[in-house]
């Protein structure tokens, strides 16, 4: 990576306290970014001007991204998860090598050590929540791995402390500040990059719908809020992003909001992408097979009289997911930008310009998901909320896990309510 | 006129030496003490003043814990405001961002979210006949989780529209301060209470643990103190750690042994509804009643005796003790090292001669996590009026289904009888 050799360039022969010369640069200079534009592309377009080059270089890698979008869609749920782990750890790398480049601290002792443990030891302690929920007749069978689910927190709990005795083993005279700054920069980051991504396979778990439709919006609205910008802008919207307009951004929002509906239409239709994703211990394969559930079920609304006139039908047929959906574009719409502004906050405080150079055109992996941030948080929030209650699987396993006489009482109890509800005969032998 | 934050790059660049100091906070000695202690020489005078001030913190602690657990959790709470506002101020002298548009209202209602998010979580579990009765809280409950996520919300959106240009830097700075604040002192306070909630033992003993490693490890590094312990703290001594690792396990042992025989430190305190209050009374589980232990052939020959009687609990304490002993002086580096590289010398100037209350509770941070985590997974499982909720908020399909597996396990391990047919 050009960028980082160059940084470690500057640093030879250099010690942290040399740093008188550097105030004559009137500050951190901005971190170069070096043209990545393969090849091939470069030829294809020596011709046209630089503008329209940009332009174009921008448009091939958005179809290109779209493309890799819909074929990792189609390979299933388990190539999406390792993928969201890759985008996770990348995202992770270049906020963490943006703090490297602001603080010159390539040579902190340890240091790019203990912050690949620490995303090692978070991710571990995630995955391991998230793996004993579903995977759970798996785990319940290997010995091994139910002493490791058994413990599970208690072990997560030591490998973080190691870590954390690591790094206080670590400090050294003349650079604590530096390493307190960049301990404190580790975390916030695993705060930000790695609970998200985790949530976003929560999402996932939950039906494949949940995980496309919410990335979709957010993307639809960067792409209708830049076009009604560029065709309508006016208004700056704020001056954080001179860029950005009010038309964009209302047009943006309308747009994304029947792209949602319409999306959702689409996709409740098949089974692959409404039901939960489980995993099949007689195949070890995920499968996405279930009766679908109300939510995915055609309902007849009436329309309100004020849109009878204007459309002509007294009612609809609509998926109720579609109303929620509604939901989740407005957020993407209306909240979503502000993940976009504090990036670019972000940026503009460390003096970047993009967080890395990962895509042609675009920058970094980090400049293209800056908008997802808060929103994997809100589909996550919303499901626990408004849709699913708690997850029976793991129910029974924490009930698994209790006394004897406790499991009898919660068993007489659920008995006692189901043959109040009349789901169970009182004779019968369910 | 210097633009701010290019001074602020330099100031990043720049070792530790050439950072100035923040200035000392004043001498906050109460009047009285001072008249009184007028005679004595300096050095001496020091002294008495951290043995006064001990000697009352204990008291105060004394007082609470007899007082009952409701002034317990009061008192947690508080302590928690006064370390979050103790990390804040520090956080402003070192970047001199007072003057931060909107910066300190948004702290404080970070704190508040927070704290309502985690207080919401708890009250639901352990107050649940309570909420049941009222209406609002019902609904509050219920949507728990997005309430707080949209309030914490606001606050990120009010912090983005509150971003100032030739500021950003500061502003990224004390956003990022204020969530590592939040993630130590936050968690760390409501794991404790948590802890409370399981038993005042279980409050109790991990804090005596650790105050008592912190006096018994200065007092063996005092008189034996000769190989310094790290670069970091360097009137630490190795004699002091070790000493004080094998005091604090003895020390452990015999408090728990004195507290596992009243009910009021070993049950779970609950909330009865009918009183309105909290009661601790219960049948003591098995971990507070006592058993022979047979003795190891070793200690047997040493000691004289062939069994002894203990609760099991004291086993427990000593894995806690050990924790306190070898584990938790890391949060106290941990801290050296923090008002090192911000060259403060202590977090604040609330108890005089011994600092902020943050230097009383640098130690602790770690021990509430530790103690939290080591009940989840060795000691108790999930709660079970807890489960029981969340089983009736199920679909019954679901439901049904539960019930199935449930009945078969039991079945299994022969706890239930299996019905016969009709």
């Amino acid at each position: 990576n050009l960028q980082e050799s160059e940084s470690e360039n500057k640093l030879d022969g250099e010690t942290a306290s040399d740093s008188e010369s550097k105030s004559e640069f009137g500050g951190s200079p901005p971190v170069p970014t070096s043209d990545d534009t393969p090849e091939v592309l470069n030829r294809a377009l020596s011709n046209l001007s630089s503008r329209w080059k940009n332009w174009w270089v921008r448009g091939i890698l958005t179809l290109a991204m779209i493309t890799f979008f819909f074929i990792i869609i189609y390979l299933g749920p388990m190539v999406l998860m390792t993928i969201v782990m890759c985008v996770q750890i990348k995202c992770f790398h270049e906020i963490i090598t943006i703090g490297y480049n602001v603080y010159h601290s390539y040579d902190l002792p340890w240091f790019r050590t203990l912050s690949w443990y620490f995303l090692l030891c978070v991710n571990y302690f995630f995955y391991g929540e998230t793996v004993t929920d579903y995977f759970f007749t798996l785990v319940q069978r290997e010995e091994p791995l139910r002493i490791l689910s058994k413990y599970h927190r208690f072990i997560s709990f030591a490998l973080y402390l190691t870590g954390f005795c690591m790094f206080v083993l670590s400090l050294v005279k003349k650079h604590y500040r530096l390493q307190f700054y960049m301990f404190g920069w580790t975390h916030v980051t695993l705060l930000i990059v790695v609970t998200q991504s985790h949530l976003i396979i929560h999402n996932l778990f939950e039906g494949m719908i949940w995980f496309i439709v919410p990335i979709s919006c957010v993307i639809c609205n960067d792409i209708m809020a830049y076009m009604f910008g560029f065709f309508f802008g006016r208004t700056p919207l704020i001056k954080l992003s001179p860029k950005k307009t009010w038309e964009g951004f209302i047009g943006g929002f309308f747009a994304t909001v029947l792209f949602g509906l319409l999306l959702s239409y689409v996709m409740s239709g098949y089974r692959c992408f409404t039901c939960p994703v489980e995993f099949n211990n007689d195949t070890n394969s995920f499968t996405v097979d279930c009766e679908p559930s109300e939510l995915f079920q055609l309902q007849e609304y009436n329309i309100p009289s004020v849109l009878q006139s204007v459309v002509g039908w007294k009612t609809v047929r609509m998926y109720p997911f579609q109303i929620h959906s509604i939901a989740l574009s407005t957020f993407a719409s209306l909240i979503g930008p502000f993940g976009g502004f504090f990036a670019s906050g972000f940026k503009r405080a460390f003096k970047i310009k993009d967080f890395a150079n990962t895509i042609p055109g675009h920058g970094g992996i980090m400049d293209r998901f800056d908008c997802q941030y808060l929103m994997a948080t809100f589909v996550n929030v919303y499901i626990a909320s408004f849709i699913r209650g708690p997850n029976p699987s793991k129910l029974i396993q924490q009930f698994l896990t209790l006394r004897p006489d406790q499991q009898l009482h919660i068993f007489n109890t659920l008995k006692a309510h189901l043959v109040d509800k009349g789901m169970l005969g009182r004779l019968e032998d369910a | 006129e210097v633009d701010l934050e290019e001074r602020l790059a330099e100031l990043d660049l720049r070792s530790d030496s050439d950072i100035p100091d923040v200035p000392l906070p004043t001498d906050s000695t109460p009047e009285i003490l001072k008249r009184a202690l007028s005679g004595l020489s300096a050095r001496w005078k020091n002294w008495w003043i951290r043995g006064i001030l001990t000697l009352a913190m204990i008291s105060v602690f004394f007082l609470i814990i007899y007082l009952g657990s409701f002034m317990l959790m009061l008192l947690v709470l508080s302590i928690q405001v006064k370390c979050y506002h103790e990390i804040i101020t520090i956080g402003y002298r070192v970047y001199h961002s007072y003057d931060l548009p909107w910066f300190r209202s948004l702290s404080w209602y970070f704190l508040l979210c927070v704290n309502y998010f985690f207080y919401g979580e708890t009250v639901a579990d352990y107050f649940a006949t309570f909420v049941q009765r009222r209406e609002q809280l019902q609904f509050l409950i219920r949507y728990h989780r997005f309430i707080s996520f949209a309030l914490y919300l606001t606050g990120f959106c009010m912090f983005v529209l509150s971003l100032v240009k030739k500021h950003y830097r500061l502003q990224f700075y004390m956003f990022a301060w204020t969530h590592v604040t939040l993630l130590i002192t936050v968690t760390q306070s409501h794991l404790v209470i948590q802890n409370l909630f399981e038993g005042m033992i279980w409050f109790l003993v991990p804090i005596s643990s650790v105050i008592c490693n912190d006096i018994t490890a200065y007092i063996f590094g005092f008189f034996f103190g000769r190989t310094p312990l790290i670069k970091l703290s360097p009137k630490k001594t190795w004699e002091g750690f070790i000493g004080g690792f094998f005091s604090t396990v003895v020390f452990g042992f015999i408090f728990s042994y004195f507290l596992a025989q009243h009910q009021y430190f070993v049950c779970p305190v609950e909330y009865n509804s009918e009183t309105n209050r909290f009661v601790t009374e219960c049948e003591p589980s098995e971990l507070f009643q006592m058993k022979k232990y047979s003795l190891p052939p070793l200690l047997q020959a040493v000691l004289g005796w062939e069994t002894v009687d203990m609760y099991p609990f004291q086993m427990h304490s000593i894995a806690l003790s050990t924790f306190a002993s070898l584990i938790g002086p890391f949060g106290g580096f941990f801290a050296s090292g923090f008002k090192r590289a911000f060259k403060i010398k202590d977090f604040a100037d609330t108890i005089p001669g011994h600092g902020g209350i943050m230097d009383r509770f640098d130690c602790q941070y770690l021990m509430a996590t530790f103690v939290h985590v080591y009940i989840t997974s060795f000691i108790r499982g999930p709660n079970p009026s807890k489960l029981l909720k969340q089983l009736l908020i199920l679909q019954p399909e679901q439901q049904l289904s539960v019930y199935k597996t449930l009945k078969s396990h039991l079945v299994e391990k022969g706890i239930l009888q299996p019905s016969l047919r009709g």
